[in-house]
């Protein structure tokens, strides 16, 4: 089968509409999970006070 | 420097500069009579140099450092030393290219000093000299940070750094001396093409073992955007680089393109040099030192994520915005026309919350010009891809395109943003550092902000002028249905902006070089800073462990 112009279009306008759909609520769903605020909440604090150095 | 190396580390770096001086050598030889050769040489004295450095280094004891007690920051102020190097000479460049446009005598008559040659010094000498650097020697003080771990490895962050060097020298050598493969930002030959993969293959395995080490949980998102950075920028370097040598002895090389393929894969690379290079890698910074500098946890983390997924996925989509109105098929063109509207969501979600996190320490913002840079920059982000996603627009773009408003929006991000927030992340980690107080003179950076806002406002406001004039004078008929102007009217019209363009490309470099002036005097004369603690703490005890010498 030829990759045509054609079949590119159809593949763009089906699988890729619904993949990136998908994608944007897979993502939603990762960053609202309410158990993980507490996990970022620390990250995003954890920035402030870094100079100690390393542990390893 | 070199003597921070084991006796085993000196060695392979030794080996690795007896390598690349027998590539130069062979490349010198080979390639006699063609700038291949010259580039040869360059390649032969670049590994000399290194050489030097190491065998000077070769013959001392053994470093008596614990290394598990502080993070690798040598090849950080390296880096950051030769950011500044190249910001001096890329802006000074891009006063020059400036000046040449309003006044064309400036070239002297030499081959090498015309305008299509010295205008690519001046994009890759700050896009990748300047900005590169910058990325480079940032990252790796974020990704130690933020993992609480050293750098992976000692040898490799040097031969990423200045391998990235020799890339950009190579470059820059080669576009005086008429090399190019006529492609926007990827200018370079094969070779360079070649050796630019395996520094940056190097720099990716590098960052993933860093983060291999680390001791936090959860990985900071500034990481993502430094990660989405090197590993998509060297996806589109090498598809838009596959090219055949015309032969292995010469710099010409043919691309594996042909016709409107070539132009979508090159503006896919492009535009996503600009996603990935101009934007995704200074989102990293963004997303460290501003708040850092603040004093303040990002405004909303879960945005963060959100902003990220989004300007990955919808950049990628968005080069056809560069091909409106070509031989391109008119539903690529829309499919990156819509893709660039909806890129303004996570684009102005990041800048929100850039600004919003700063909502609160106002008066940090206005005591503090390291921190104003990044909040300008903040602002100038958001303003650029507005604007951007406007231009986007296929009837917008008919009015924009090849005009000088496209130059305008470039400098909007290239200088608001992308130098702005670089020298606010340089001037809040350069005390830090090199362990001092402060900067040598906070006058110097007060000074330094208002030249670079001055200048980046009389820069882009001159654009804009010129080029919405431009684009009208072009598109004005008469009622006989002619073109009612030439080229040279319109020519004559843009004058005046050009000017206005080149004095205030001049009050920016003059900010970059008093930039370059207060880092030296800050690592030479200000004064020495002990640190609290410098002894390990894991992140989960509050309190730090005792330190050994207690
Ligand atoms: C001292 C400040 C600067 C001056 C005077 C300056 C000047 C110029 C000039 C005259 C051009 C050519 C425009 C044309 O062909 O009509 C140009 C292009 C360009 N400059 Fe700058 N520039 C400056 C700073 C920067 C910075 C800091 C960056 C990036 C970080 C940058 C990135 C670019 C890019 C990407 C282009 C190509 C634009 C295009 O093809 O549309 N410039 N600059
Ligand atoms: C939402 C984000 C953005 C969108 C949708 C966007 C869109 C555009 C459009 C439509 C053009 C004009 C293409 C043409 O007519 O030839 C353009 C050119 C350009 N933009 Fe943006 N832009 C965005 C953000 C940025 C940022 C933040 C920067 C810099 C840091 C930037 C740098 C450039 C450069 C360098 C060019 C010139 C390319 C060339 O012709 O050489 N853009 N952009």
């Amino acid at each position: 089968m030829d990759l045509t112009h054609d079949l590119t279009s159809v593949i763009a306008k089906s699988f890729g509409l619904f993949y990136l759909i998908a994608l944007s609520v897979g993502i939603t769903v990762y960053a609202y999970w309410p158990s993980l605020g507490k996990r970022f909440d620390k990250a995003a604090n954890s920035i402030l006070d870094d100079e100690d150095g390393p542990c390893r | 420097m070199m003597e921070r190396l084991t006796g085993a580390e000196r060695q392979i770096a030794l080996m690795i500069c007896v390598v690349m001086a027998i590539v130069g050598l062979v490349m010198a030889a080979a390639g006699r009579g063609d700038p291949m050769g010259s580039h040869g040489a360059i390649v032969l004295i670049a590994a000399g140099i290194v050489t030097c450095f190491v065998l000077r280094a070769i013959g001392e004891p053994e470093p008596a450092e614990d290394r598990t007690t502080s993070y690798y920051d040598d090849p950080t102020k390296a880096g950051l030393v030769i950011a500044l190097f190249w910001a001096v000479v890329g802006m000074g460049m891009g006063v020059w290219v400036a000046a040449q446009l309003a006044w064309p005598d400036l070239r002297f008559d030499a081959a090498w000093s015309s305008f299509g040659r010295i205008r690519p010094v001046h994009t890759s000498g700050v896009i990748f000299g300047f900005g590169g650097n910058a990325l480079i020697a940032t990252s790796y003080h974020v990704m130690q940070r933020t993992s609480r771990a050293r750098l992976a490895g000692h040898v490799s962050p040097w031969f990423v750094l200045l391998g990235f060097n020799l890339f950009c020298i190579v470059a820059a050598s080669g576009y005086l001396m008429g090399v190019t493969q006529s492609k926007e930002y990827a200018e370079p030959e094969w070779y360079a093409d070649i050796w630019l993969v395996i520094v940056w293959v190097v720099y990716f395995v590098l960052y993933i073992r860093t983060l291999a080490r680390r001791n936090e949980p959860h990985i900071y998102v500034a990481n993502w955007y430094y990660l989405a950075f090197i590993l998509v920028v060297a996806i589109l370097h090498i598809v838009n680089n596959l090219a055949v040598p015309a032969s292995l002895t010469g710099a010409k090389s043919y691309s594996a393109f042909a016709g409107v393929q070539d132009a979508m894969t090159q503006w896919w690379y492009g535009h996503n040099a600009v996603a990935f290079f101009l934007t995704a890698g200074f989102l990293g910074m963004l997303y460290y030192f501003l708040p850092k500098r603040a004093e303040r946890p990002i405004y909303s983390y879960r945005l963060s994520i959100l902003s990220f997924w989004g300007i990955v996925f919808f950049y990628i989509w968005a080069g056809s915005h560069h091909l409106h109105y070509t031989a391109l098929p008119q539903w690529v063109q829309t499919l990156g026309m819509t893709f660039s509207v909806m890129l303004l969501v996570p684009s102005w979600a990041s800048a929100g919350n850039a600004l919003m996190t700063l909502n609160g320490a106002w008066h940090k913002v206005r005591d503090d010009a390291t921190l104003r840079f990044m909040m300008v920059a903040a602002v100038f982000y958001g303003l650029s891809t507005f604007e951007g996603s406007f231009m986007a627009v296929r009837a917008v773009n008919s009015l924009s395109h090849y005009t000088d408003w496209t130059v305008g929006h470039v400098h909007a991000g290239a200088m608001g943003w992308v130098a702005l927030i670089t020298f606010g992340s340089i001037y809040s980690v350069v005390p830090l550092l090199w362990k001092r107080e402060t900067m040598y003179s906070w006058k110097l950076v007060e000074w330094h902000f208002w030249l670079a806002l001055a200048g980046t406002v009389i820069y882009v406001f001159a654009m804009w002028n010129s080029g919405i004039v431009q684009g009208l004078m072009w598109r004005t008929y008469t009622d006989s249905g002619t073109l009612a102007y030439s080229f040279t009217d319109t020519l004559v019209a843009m004058h005046p902006y050009y000017v206005a363009r080149a004095c205030g490309g001049a009050l920016f470099l003059t900010g970059a070089i008093l930039a370059a002036y207060n880092v030296y005097m800050t690592i030479r004369h200000a004064p020495e800073k002990r640190p609290e603690r410098d002894y390990p703490t894991s992140s989960e005890a509050t309190e730090p462990a005792v330190p050994a010498a207690e």
